[in-house]
């Protein structure tokens, strides 16, 4: 095989994991969905090499997918979401942006660690990035957990559904076409369900901050 | 003898190119401002003219005041001598590794910083606490950033450093993609540039670098200023060095030395335009805010170093 995809995969991998880091120290809520559109993109570019590099042509498919789901229909909901709440404001985290980067390098090993032995059993080209998509998706998790506001838990949650995906081109060339579709189906649903609860949110209590949802009745 | 040469001449062409360098980056940012600019050559004729000028020193300064400009200076001179731009057969070059280079760059501050504060004037120790703050975070990321690029050659001298990467086959390597970025935001803090200091500025409660130096003038001043400019020449050049290490001249090569200096210049006067056009683009962020963004600088070394570690890519 070309040594040249190896690099470009490993390119790929780095790039996500960069992205992921970005979406965890952005404090504006538009550069966030620009910034998930870009990680979108860089799996697109991740999933055509990989397929490219296998031969295997439903990973164009897949990688089509995520081209019209990821990088163009979601990213364009969520700035017409974040037109309609005008929410353009900077997001305050719970934790303080460096701690959350020193907690992020912790994770980052954490799932180099992790992977490494799954990887060995993988006989994928990818393996060796295994351990960044597992990161991708801690990082992914851990922004859900440290935004108050509705939509960059809502991005965190796309963001961590990047992850997993990276996770199967890396480890077994993607999930059979089933699964893929049904995924990306979910997903769809799910940013649509959660679009309407935002504007519920907003509604009831004038702002999307989620922790109003901590009480359960008025007192 | 050659490698004699080569030193000299790297030194030479560091101390004419520095204020070069600095002119070009200051004449693109007006450009890509709409203003007319003072011309590439302006830091050469300010430096004339603080040459030619007496000396004004305060009455309480020590001799501390007087020595520091000149080490400060000699600091940078040395930095631009180890750092491998031309030719990687430098005599200096054992003398000082990349974990001395960073060294040599603490020292300089060290001066400056002490000599800010000699005087007594709030200005100076406020403009030196500020330099201290900026400079303990920079340095723990750009040793991240040299002990990736070492991680890569195994062995922590510049020269084969430089060496390994301008002879590997075309391979990308992640690693030195964030090492770069990481380097790059380094760069900018360390060298006062715009997101975390404006050096065209004398607005008390925003500058740092003009405030270490407030109290200095005539000679001393001037070279203080072309210090600043060869460290900003010094940290171009270790970056070409390190990320696009190409047309160095080799130790067994005479003749591409001749070809290393057109390739030198027009490596940095890319990198320059490129530093105006970073410049331009970002606004000049809060100082409370530079923690944050050298701690980003770290954190991107760091997982440098881990992807080079794990991934070995």
């Amino acid at each position: 095989m070309n040594p040249l995809v190896g690099q470009l995969i490993n390119l790929f991998a780095a790039l996500m994991l960069l992205l992921a880091f970005a979406m965890i120290s952005q404090r504006r809520v538009l550069t966030l969905i620009h910034l998930f559109a870009l990680q979108g993109a860089t799996l697109v570019a991740c999933t055509a090499v990989v397929g490219y590099a296998t031969s295997q042509s439903h990973l164009y498919l897949s990688a089509g997918i995520t081209l019209a789901l990821k990088v163009l229909l979601i990213p364009w909901l969520l700035h017409r979401v974040i037109n309609r709440l005008s929410v353009r404001w900077d997001v305050e985290t719970l934790i303080n942006i460096p701690t959350m980067m020193l907690i992020g390098i912790v994770l980052v090993i954490f799932a180099f660690n992790i992977a490494a032995p799954i990887a060995q059993l993988s006989s994928s080209v990818a393996r060796g990035t295994l351990g960044i998509a597992l990161a991708c998706v801690l990082l992914s998790f851990m922004m859900m957990i440290t935004r108050s506001k509705a939509v960059p838990q809502v991005i965190g949650f796309l963001s961590m559904e990047n992850g997993l995906f990276f996770a199967a081109v890396s480890a077994t060339y993607g999930m059979p076409m089933v699964v893929e579709l049904g995924i990306a189906l979910d997903v769809l649903v799910g940013i649509l369900i959660l679009g309407v609860f935002m504007f519920q949110i907003r509604e009831q209590f004038d702002s999307l901050d989620i922790r109003h949802l901590e009480k359960l009745k008025e007192d | 003898m050659l490698g004699a040469i080569s030193q000299v001449l790297e030194i030479m062409l560091a101390l004419a190119l520095a204020p070069l360098l600095l002119g070009w980056v200051n004449q693109w940012r007006a450009w890509l401002q709409n203003r007319s600019g003072p011309g590439i050559l302006q830091p050469y004729r300010q430096l004339n003219k603080l040459f030619l000028k007496d000396a004004v020193v305060a009455e309480h300064a020590s001799p501390l005041f007087r020595v520091a400009p000149y080490v400060v200076f000699g600091c940078m001179t040395l930095a631009c001598g180890i750092i491998p731009t031309l030719s990687t057969d430098l005599p200096l070059s054992p003398a000082a590794d990349a974990i001395a280079l960073v060294g040599l760059f603490a020292l300089a501050r060290v001066f400056i910083s002490l000599a800010a504060m000699d005087v007594g004037t709030a200005f100076g120790s406020l403009g030196a606490r500020r330099e201290m703050l900026i400079g303990f975070l920079a340095e723990p990321a750009l040793l991240m950033v040299l002990f990736t690029a070492a991680l890569i050659s195994h062995s922590t001298s510049l020269t084969t450093i430089v060496d390994t990467l301008a002879h590997r086959e075309l391979a990308i390597y992640p690693s030195l993609a964030f090492a770069g970025v990481a380097f790059t935001i380094v760069s900018l803090a360390e060298n006062a540039r715009v997101p975390v200091d404006n050096p065209a500025t004398h607005l008390e409660l925003t500058m740092i670098h003009e405030a270490l130096i407030l109290e200095y003038s005539g000679r001393h001043l001037a070279l203080i200023e072309w210090a600043a400019a060869l460290k900003l020449f010094a940290y171009s050049c270790a970056g070409l060095a390190l990320f696009f290490p190409w047309g160095v001249a080799q130790a067994d090569a005479p003749l591409s030395l001749l070809l290393a200096t057109p390739i030198l210049v027009a490596k940095l006067a890319a990198g320059g335009v490129a530093l105006a056009v970073l410049e331009t683009l970002s606004a000049k962020m809060r100082i409370f805010r530079v923690p944050e963004f050298l701690a980003t600088a770290f954190l991107l070394a760091v997982i440098a170093m881990l992807v080079r570690i794990f991934l070995g890519a």
